[in-house]
């Protein structure tokens, strides 16, 4: 009965979708004009019905209703329950409703709060955001229907891919689900905005909260899942450049680049166009994103729900709404009149330099993912990994961090670079130094071959933190807004994460030996003795776990446990890697195979300061959410005193 | 950058993000209506089978073992699992080729005897000899990474052709093609 109510909220949320955007287009012509009044309300009941069956859903899995095809496929009634709950949105068709479900309620938040916009602009944003939203209910109602019942339920399910049996993987998807719907308001809002010519800081205003949390999920989903992949795969590695990393990585460049420009334009009434179009960019590369991942048309570890017609589904909503959104953007551009202007050094300057370079990178990200692709249609095949990556990208992101050191410190309009010439000699001499130390001190950066880039990185990353909490010096910081400390932490946070990247690359060791128990090995400062290995049981796995002590420098010794992990249903092996954190870097270890004479495979790396990468990543979060709780708080303020203003007139008036 | 320099030059201008998304569209519908062979070809191909003598998976049909298969006789080995959704999915396809006259052994990879005879109950038995893997030694020693997949081998016991995933309905006659062709 669950399904059946879970399947019709489902169709009904899809023909209330219709509706509006029926009612949103036709409300924008002068006959319609009537219709407005029912627009806000319906996709108000729109969101309620899509998350109500998105419950429905929920309550399947927690049930372990096997009578529904998706559950049979994908669940199991022994999985603990965090896993069952997780379980709903691990598959495709539970993420495509999770999916459309955030962006119904978004859709629904909308319509109650949102007064700043022109009324016709709202309309033709809500027309857009249901536009959006029926291509994914078609989608899921008749290709990837999650509640489609079986004839006859199996006795028990085939279980859930162990892999993704980790708390942090239970919540990486939705995470980053979040970030690409919350791109698809912003896209609403430029589609809203293209069509009624409308195209201002009000909209920058309206759009920005929503690009802000879209970003800040991202960023957030992004460091869990490089995390995930460096301690679960086992390989000691934090980005492989691997096709469905770049899909979450370039809604990501996008989303920053719109930040930026959507902060020009919400101050200073310049980029107008430009901020258009990287709306549009930014949930079309989460399209992309996504079409790449579930297509399966290019070949990644990550690859699931390989489905051709699938992927020839997503294909065409992909041209409908970006081939749509372009073509409205070519033809309405011209209408959007000229901003304000601003000299050559200006913080609006040093903005736009930041929006380049990130188009760049995303356009080498794009072109790097999409290459072999491109060569396959010529018979070839190539892999594009790290030496393509690396120095391209780094062409682009060394300049862009250098004006960001450069930038929050010039003022709005025109500005004289002399004006802040000591605040930025403090990091440009600190970069120096570091550059100097190291060519004394690190002998190894140069020995077999010159690591360039890590050394460049190790000497930007401090001064950069440096730079980054400069615009704070001279400052009442109890009086400093929210939205300037969310920038500062932020732009701190890519120092720190540049750090534990280029120190990771420049100097982690890596040692692959057959062990016997008892024996000792030595990884950088680390000693390490092989214990013993022993099987252990968990709920639905059995394990051998080895017992390491581990002493660094020759302190006390700390006992470690890494494990092989065989998984029952269905059968899988994985490895738990141990690791263990210092100050100063991390200690990983894997457990492999037991060769034939009795000894282990151990592989053991000492990695310097690679948490930084992850603890960057949370501050880049922060920094989002500072500003985003500033700009919410603001907004709000702002239209309790509009409201208490109007109220007076309204008595005044009487 | 900076707004529209001339109105009528910014106009053309306007129309490249279009076009480069209309590129990015042909490249990947020629991608999906005509995937490219991704698939590595097996270095065991060509090679006889490596030595190996497996238990009967099953009590009523013999073990497999590199012996028997090479009698003179072209014939599938197909690795499968009762635990293996896409393996219920060639049932029907390995039925198909069993009634045509074809030989075929299989090899379960990681199983137990009820559940395989669950599974062949369930999904049809087209199998003359089962054998149990239960460690995957021999599945990796002739270079299979997973299931199901199918191979074709000759009466000499030599690898002539591999057959990565399950085996749908299009296939049947390329597998046909590849017996007539390790017969001759």
């Amino acid at each position: 009965m669950i399904a059946e109510i879970g399947l019709a909220c489902l169709w009904m949320a899809g023909a209330l979708a219709l509706l509006q955007l029926v009612t949103g287009a036709l409300a924008l012509t002068s006959k319609g004009v009537g219709l407005a009044g029912i627009v806000r309300p319906v996709a108000v009941a729109q969101g309620l019905l899509c998350g109500l069956a998105f419950v429905c859903l929920i309550a399947l899995f927690l049930r372990t209703d096997l009578s529904v095809k998706l559950i049979a496929t994908n669940s199991h009634s022994l999985k603990p329950f965090i896993y069952k709950l997780a379980g709903t949105w691990g598959n495709h068709e539970g993420s495509m409703l999770l999916w459309v479900t955030v962006m119904a309620l978004a859709g629904a938040f909308i319509a109650l709060v949102e007064r700043r916009l022109r009324n016709d602009t709202m309309l033709a944003t809500l027309a857009g955001q249901a536009f959006v939203s029926i291509g994914f209910y078609a989608f899921l109602l008749l290709s990837s229907n999650p509640f489609e019942r079986l004839a006859v339920p199996p006795p028990e399910g085939n279980g859930l891919n162990p892999l993704l049996q980790d708390i942090g993987l239970a919540f990486h998807p939705p995470t980053l689900y979040l970030g690409y719907v919350g791109l698809s308001i912003a896209f609403s809002f430029a589609i809203g905005a293209l069509v009624t010519s409308d195209v201002g800081p009000a909209f920058a205003r309206a759009m920005r909260p929503w690009v802000l949390g879209a970003w800040l999920f991202l960023t957030i989903g992004i460091t869990a899942g490089s995390y995930w992949a460096y301690y679960e795969l086992g390989w000691g590695g934090w980005w492989f450049w691997d096709p469905v990393e770049n899909a979450s990585l370039m809604p990501w460049l996008a989303a920053t680049a719109l930040i930026h420009s959507s902060s020009v334009l919400a101050t200073r009434n310049a980029l107008r166009a430009w901020t258009v179009m990287l709306a549009v960019v930014a949930f079309s590369m989460s399209m992309i994103g996504t079409f790449l991942v579930r297509s399966g048309i290019l070949t990644s570890v990550h690859a699931f729900a390989v489905d051709p017609e699938r992927g020839s589904f997503i294909l065409a909503l992909l041209a409908i709404y970006i081939g749509g959104a372009l073509v409205l953007f070519a033809i309405r551009a011209r209408t959007i009149t000229e901003g304000a202007r601003f000299a050559l050094t200006s913080r609006e300057s040093a903005l736009v330099v930041n929006n380049v370079m990130l188009s760049a990178i995303l356009g080498i990200v794009l072109l790097g993912t999409l290459y072999p692709l491109l060569t396959e249609a010529f018979g070839e095949k190539v892999s594009v990994g790290p030496p393509y990556f690396d120095p391209v990208g780094a062409i682009f992101f060394i300049p862009m961090l250098l004006v960001m050191a450069v930038g929050p410190l010039l003022h709005w309009r025109n500005d004289r670079l002399g004006r802040i010439t000591g605040k930025i000699a403090i990091p440009a001499l600190l970069i120096g130094a570091v550059l100097l130390g190291l060519a004394l001190f690190a002998p190894s950066l140069f020995t077999p071959s010159f690591k360039l880039l890590p050394f460049i990185g190790m000497g930007l990353a401090v001064g950069l933190a440096v730079a980054s909490v400069m615009p704070l010096i001279g400052r009442n910081l109890r009086r400093t807004p929210l939205p300037t400390w969310g920038m500062v932490v932020a732009h701190l946070g890519i120092a720190v994460s540049l750090f534990g990247v280029a120190t990771d690359s420049a100097f982690a060791t890596e040692k692959l030996v057959a062990s016997r128990i008892g024996e000792s090995h030595t990884v950088g400062p680390w000693s390490i003795t092989l214990k013993n290995v022993e099987p252990v049981a968990g709920p639905n796995w059995t394990s051998l776990e080895a017992t390491m002590a581990a002493s660094y420098d020759g302190g006390t010794a700390t006992t470690i446990h890494p494990q092989a992990r065989n998984y029952t249903s269905p059968p899988t092996v994985t490895s738990e890697s141990a690791l263990l954190t210092r100050w100063n870097g991390q200690l990983y270890a894997v457990l492999g195979e037991e060769a034939d004479d009795g000894r282990w495979q151990l592989r053991l790396w000492w990695k310097p300061f690679v948490p930084m990468i992850w603890y960057g990543g949370l501050l880049i979060g922060l920094g989002g959410l500072l500003s985003l709780i500033g700009r919410v708080a603001r907004d709000m303020k702002r239209s309790r005193a509009e409201e208490k203003i109007a109220d007076r007139r309204e008595r005044q008036g009487r | 950058m900076s707004e529209a320099p001339a109105p009528r030059r910014a106009g053309l201008w306007l129309w490249v993000p279009l076009a480069v998304f209309a590129g990015f569209f042909v490249l990947v519908m020629t991608g999906l209506l005509a995937p490219a062979d991704r698939e590595v070809a097996s270095a065991m191909i060509g090679k006889p089978l490596p030595q190996f003598d497996l238990r009967p998976a099953v009590p009523g049909r013999p073990g497999v073992s590199t012996a028997q298969l090479a009698d003179g006789k072209p014939r599938l080995l197909n690795v499968f699992a009762s635990w293996c959704i896409p393996c219920i999915a060639e049932a029907p396809q390995l039925e198909a080729l069993a009634r045509q006259g074809v030989e075929i052994d299989g090899i379960a990879i990681r199983d137990r005897t009820q559940d395989v005879e669950r599974f062949l109950d369930a999904n049809g038995n087209p199998y003359q000899r089962i054998g149990a893997d239960d460690l995957s030694q021999v599945q990796m020693s002739i270079g299979s990474s997973g299931v199901p997949e199918t191979f074709v081998i000759d009466g000499k016991g030599i690898i002539r052709h591999q057959h990565i995933g399950d085996i749908r309905a299009e296939d049947v006659p390329k597998l046909i093609e590849k017996l007539r062709e390790a017969g001759q």
